[in-house]
Order: structure tokens, then C-alpha cells, then sequence
């Protein structure tokens, strides 16, 4: 247990000091601006914002730069923040269909309404280390291969269509299971309401939304390997931007408040049915703030697994565990306790120094007068 | 998305391809009209705003009703994306509502933390919803419109660059 040390305040104060002058390195090297962060460390951002459960890139930046890029203590500083301001309200539901499409790919159909564009991605780079980016020449930019027709602006209006989703060209043919209907209920709101278990699947998909990226692709790895079997195929990710809007009473409508950068993914598992339930495939869901597409993907693979109960199968492994899983992947919890205990324990401490001296002098006794030794637990 | 049309042609139904509006029950033309302003005005610069509320020099007095207030909005996502919703995570927004000496109150709320923005955007609310004006205003936002459609378009033909066509190969003898 910790418990309340005084003093120190000068040895503090000097080593925030000392962080200070850490954080900013060689003065003979420029300084890092915010903007240089939120353009060019873009997906750093995109994690504080998505852990930090907090939508805004300029403070998730600020939030990097005074972590010194421990983007663990970057979301720390973010749930921090969020917590100093009011809430004006909830939003319309983002309608993902709506999305204008950054970057769209499906593993299950190579033809699909809408087609795949790649947009802004790792994949199918070398991973080779890139020695052009060393310097800070701006050479090495492509600039976008100039088009036949440059938008005017004036006559360019705009508008990207609908994108169909994969789970609608299945679930027309009843192949596929549909998303579990919207009865008008709120949803669980885990930042008002205490996780309590059984969760449900509204609070499962918060408390993941905001869960560690790591702890999350473990886990669904975890159910790739054998751990929870239920064989996924990535469906579709997309990533875009959406409009969010937000019911205004004063107002009597909805207001368009701008437009904010989510990734999803659906993913289609197999199922092969119940007494009640034809085989039918099944569906694991990931939705997240940002560019980030290995949390939208762990973030199915473990939605998936979390409803081994509703869909009847055994369960087997942790990632199916919903107390497990969500009492551990929030990693501002999770560190704010594991870090604990790096602060003065100092009391604890002695009380257990002085039980296990007690119990080392018994065990002597004992021994000496050749009588059994009882075993005791040293630490509560 | 923005296009760069006048806001007569925005007031098609709800969801209409190129303009998604709020869904709003029983929405008049005019509150759809006012909801693609607002939505144009929340994705201005400053910079852009202050420049349009220039053209209407001398202003009426302003009575700031509610100075701007930055707060959050807990954005929710649909399960599977059309099923129950679900709260994602929240948002900053700023708000502001602004009063014309003999004219009619605006009002703002926009993502991000921008006091002097949203100030600028229930100002410019407040012009547009005087009829006499509202031309004007429009015509004063027409350079933020072109901006918006010729970004949008930028990253429209950047996007569909990218655009592929996987082929399978035959495996085997055949």
C-alpha cells in the first residue's frame, strides 16, 4: 500500500526542471513545432487520439511533445485534459457509408461495388530503410503526377458516392449475420456508468475503441493462432473522413460540426450454426479515431471472440474473457497501477520486514525444538 | 464534402449524394439550408471567415449571448456500422452565440478548441438568417466553397491513383 511521504519538494521541483531541459535536447537542434508533429508524426497522433479517446490533433500533438513521444504518457495527458471540460452533448451516429473513402480494400472480393483504392500505405513496401529520408532534402517527395483535369474548383462539385459495405452484399443473401438492431436505447457510456459485468456489446466496443493497440493485437493474434478459433477474413477496411453532427436543443436540429478521420473494418468470421441459426457467417467490428489500422483489426478480431457466448461456442481462450479483456486494455489504468509501485512504499514495506523477521525467528525456534514447520504467507 | 453549389441546390433530401445533411426530422428547406451553412462555416479558417464578415462593415451592434465555451461530444459509431450505436470517443467543440442589434441570433458549434472561430461562424449565422443579407453572405463564402471542393478534389484524384484491380492466378496445369 502507498502511503503519504512529505519533503523532496526542492529534489521535485529540480527534476521537473531536469525534464524540461531533457525534453528539449541540444539546443543547437531547432525546435519541434505542434504542427510539425500533427503533419509528419501523423499516426503517432492518431494513436493519442484513439486512446486518449479524445478527437482534437492539435492537443494530441502538445500531448507527444511533452511526453517526450511516450505516446502511453501522451493518452495519459489526454484523459487528463478531457476530464476539464464539459460535454455539450452526444452526436448523430457517424454514418460510415457516407465516408469519403481514403483508402478502401476488401481480402474477401477482389470486384466490389465501389472498388479497392490503397491510399496512403505500408503495405507492399519493402521495409527497407529508406536512407533518402536522413536528409532533410524534400527531394525525395513525388509530387502527384499532374492530371489532365486540375479541379477548377468552381464547376468541381464534389461528392464521393456511397460506398456500399461488404457485409450488405452478403446479408442480401441472408449469407451473413445482420448488425444487431438499433432499439433507440443509449448506449452504456463507460466514461459515466462504471464497466460492470456482463458488459454488453455497446460498452465491449467502447472500452475497446480506446484500448491499447498493443494489449488488443496480442489478444487477436492470440485467436489467429488457435486460441479461440473462429477464422476471420478482413471483409473491408476503410478510412476516410465522416461528417459528425450534434442535435442542438436551442436549435431544434442537428448542427454539421465538421469532419473527423475514422477507421473500420468488418471482419467475417465462420459460424456454423445453431438448433435456431442456419450456418451463417458472423461478424467482428472495429471502429477507430484515426489512421489506425492494426487497433481496427485487433479490435474486430477481439469484438469476434468476445461473443463466443451469444453465438453458442465454447469458450476457451483469454481473448474471450470480457472481464480479462476489459479490465486490463486500458493502458492508462494499467499504468497508473503497474507504476504505482515504483513510489515511496516505505511503511508497507517495513511492516513486512518486520513479519518476516518475526517468522524467520519462529522458523529458528522450530527448527530447534524439531517441530514442523508451519508456512505462512509473508506478503497480503 | 463540399461542392461548390449554391446552398438552393442543397436543399435536397437528407443524404442526397455530394451534400449529407443531419438527419432531421421534418427538416424545412430553410433549416437545411442553414445546416449546409453551418457546416461550411465550421470548415473555414479564420482567416476565411474574418475576410467574409469584412464585406459587412459597418456591423450592427453584437451582444455576445453565450461567449465561446470550448466542451466535448461523445461521438458515437454503429455496430457493424449500420446495427446499435455505441459511444466511440469524444470530441472538442467550441460554441458561441452572438446577437444583432435588430437582427436575429447566431449561433455555432464546431469541432476543434477555436474561441475567436466559433465567435466568427455565429456571426456570420446571425447575417445569413436576415433574408436581405443572405445573398450577400453566400456570395461573401463562395472563395471558402472553392476552396473546400478544390481540396476535396485534390484528394479525390490522389485517392483514385491508388485504385487497383487484383488479379487471381491459375494455379496448377491448366
Amino acid at each position: 500500500m502507498y502511503v503519504a511521504v512529505k519533503g523532496g519538494e526542492d529534489a521535485i521541483r529540480n527534476a521537473h526542471d531536469l525534464l524540461a531541459r531533457t525534453r528539449r535536447g541540444d539546443p543547437g537542434v531547432p525546435e519541434i513545432g505542434l504542427d510539425q508533429i500533427a503533419e509528419q508524426l501523423g499516426l503517432a497522433v492518431d494513436r493519442v487520439m484513439a486512446e486518449g479517446s479524445l478527437y482534437d490533433r492539435d492537443l494530441a500533438a502538445l500531448a507527444i511533445k511533452q511526453a517526450r513521444g511516450d505516446l502511453i504518457e501522451a493518452i495519459f495527458l489526454a484523459r487528463a485534459f478531457r476530464t476539464t471540460l464539459p460535454r455539450f452533448g452526444t452526436s448523430v451516429p457517424v454514418d460510415t457509408t457516407a465516408m469519403a473513402i481514403r483508402r478502401r480494400i476488401s481480402a474477401t472480393f477482389k470486384d466490389l461495388p465501389g472498388g479497392q483504392v490503397l491510399g496512403p500505405t505500408f503495405d507492399y513496401t519493402h521495409r527497407l530503410l529508406d536512407q533518402g529520408l536522413a536528409t532533410t532534402a524534400q527531394t525525395t517527395v513525388k509530387k502527384p503526377a499532374a492530371s489532365a483535369s486540375e479541379p477548377t474548383g468552381e464547376e468541381a462539385a464534389v461528392a464521393s458516392p456511397p460506398m456500399p459495405r461488404v457485409t450488405d452484399l452478403l446479408g442480401d443473401e441472408g449469407l451473413i449475420e445482420p448488425a444487431p438492431a438499433d432499439d433507440g436505447t443509449a448506449p452504456t457510456d463507460i466514461t459515466r456508468t462504471p464497466l460492470s459485468f456482463p458488459a454488453g456489446r455497446p460498452a465491449r466496443l467502447q472500452a475497446l475503441a480506446r484500448g491499447d493497440e498493443g494489449f488488443l493485437l496480442a489478444l487477436g493474434y492470440s485467436t489467429q493462432r488457435g486460441y479461440a478459433r473462429s477464422h476471420p477474413f478482413v471483409g473491408e477496411i476503410r478510412f476516410g473522413t465522416v461528417e459528425v453532427s450534434l442535435p442542438v436543443e436551442e436549435l431544434g436540429f442537428a448542427v454539421p460540426l465538421g469532419d473527423i478521420t475514422l477507421t473500420e473494418c468488418q471482419n467475417i468470421n465462420q459460424f456454423k450454426g445453431s438448433a435456431t441459426t442456419p450456418p451463417q457467417f458472423t461478424r467482428g467490428y472495429g471502429l477507430v479515431f484515426g489512421q489506425s489500422e492494426r487497433k481496427a483489426m485487433s479490435m474486430a478480431l477481439v469484438d469476434r471472440a468476445l461473443r463466443f457466448a451469444e453465438l453458442g461456442e465454447e469458450k476457451t481462450a483469454p481473448a474471450q474473457d470480457e472481464e480479462f479483456v476489459l479490465s486490463h486494455c486500458d493502458n492508462v489504468q494499467a499504468t497508473g497501477f503497474v507504476e504505482h509501485l515504483k513510489l515511496p512504499h516505505y511503511v508497507d514495506f517495513q511492516a513486512e520486514l518486520e513479519l518476516v523477521r518475526r517468522m524467520r525467528a519462529a522458523h529458528a525456534t522450530d527448527e530447534a525444538a524439531g517441530a514442523p514447520v508451519p508456512t505462512q504467507e509473508a506478503a497480503e | 464534402m463540399i461542392p461548390d453549389t449554391p446552398p438552393e441546390a442543397a436543399a435536397t433530401p437528407a443524404g442526397a449524394p455530394g451534400f449529407p445533411l443531419p438527419p432531421t426530422d421534418g427538416a424545412t428547406p430553410e433549416v437545411a439550408q442553414r445546416q449546409a451553412v453551418m457546416g461550411l462555416l465550421n470548415r473555414a479558417t479564420l482567416a476565411e471567415l474574418q475576410a467574409a464578415i469584412e464585406r459587412f462593415q459597418p456591423l450592427p451592434k453584437v451582444h455576445v449571448l453565450r461567449p465561446p465555451e470550448v466542451g466535448l461530444v461523445m461521438v458515437q459509431g454503429r455496430t457493424g456500422g449500420d446495427g446499435a450505436p455505441f459511444n466511440l470517443g469524444e470530441a472538442t467543440v467550441t460554441r458561441a452565440a452572438v446577437h444583432l442589434d435588430g437582427g436575429a441570433t447566431g449561433v455555432s458549434y464546431l469541432l476543434g478548441r477555436a474561441p475567436e472561430k466559433a465567435k466568427a461562424a455565429a456571426l456570420l449565422d446571425a447575417l445569413w438568417q436576415d433574408p436581405a443579407l443572405r445573398i450577400a453572405v453566400e456570395d461573401a463564402l463562395r472563395p471558402l466553397r472553392r476552396r473546400l471542393a478544390a481540396e476535396a478534389a485534390r484528394t479525390q484524384q490522389d485517392t483514385d491513383a491508388t485504385r487497383v484491380n487484383f488479379f487471381t492466378m491459375t494455379r496448377g496445369e491448366d
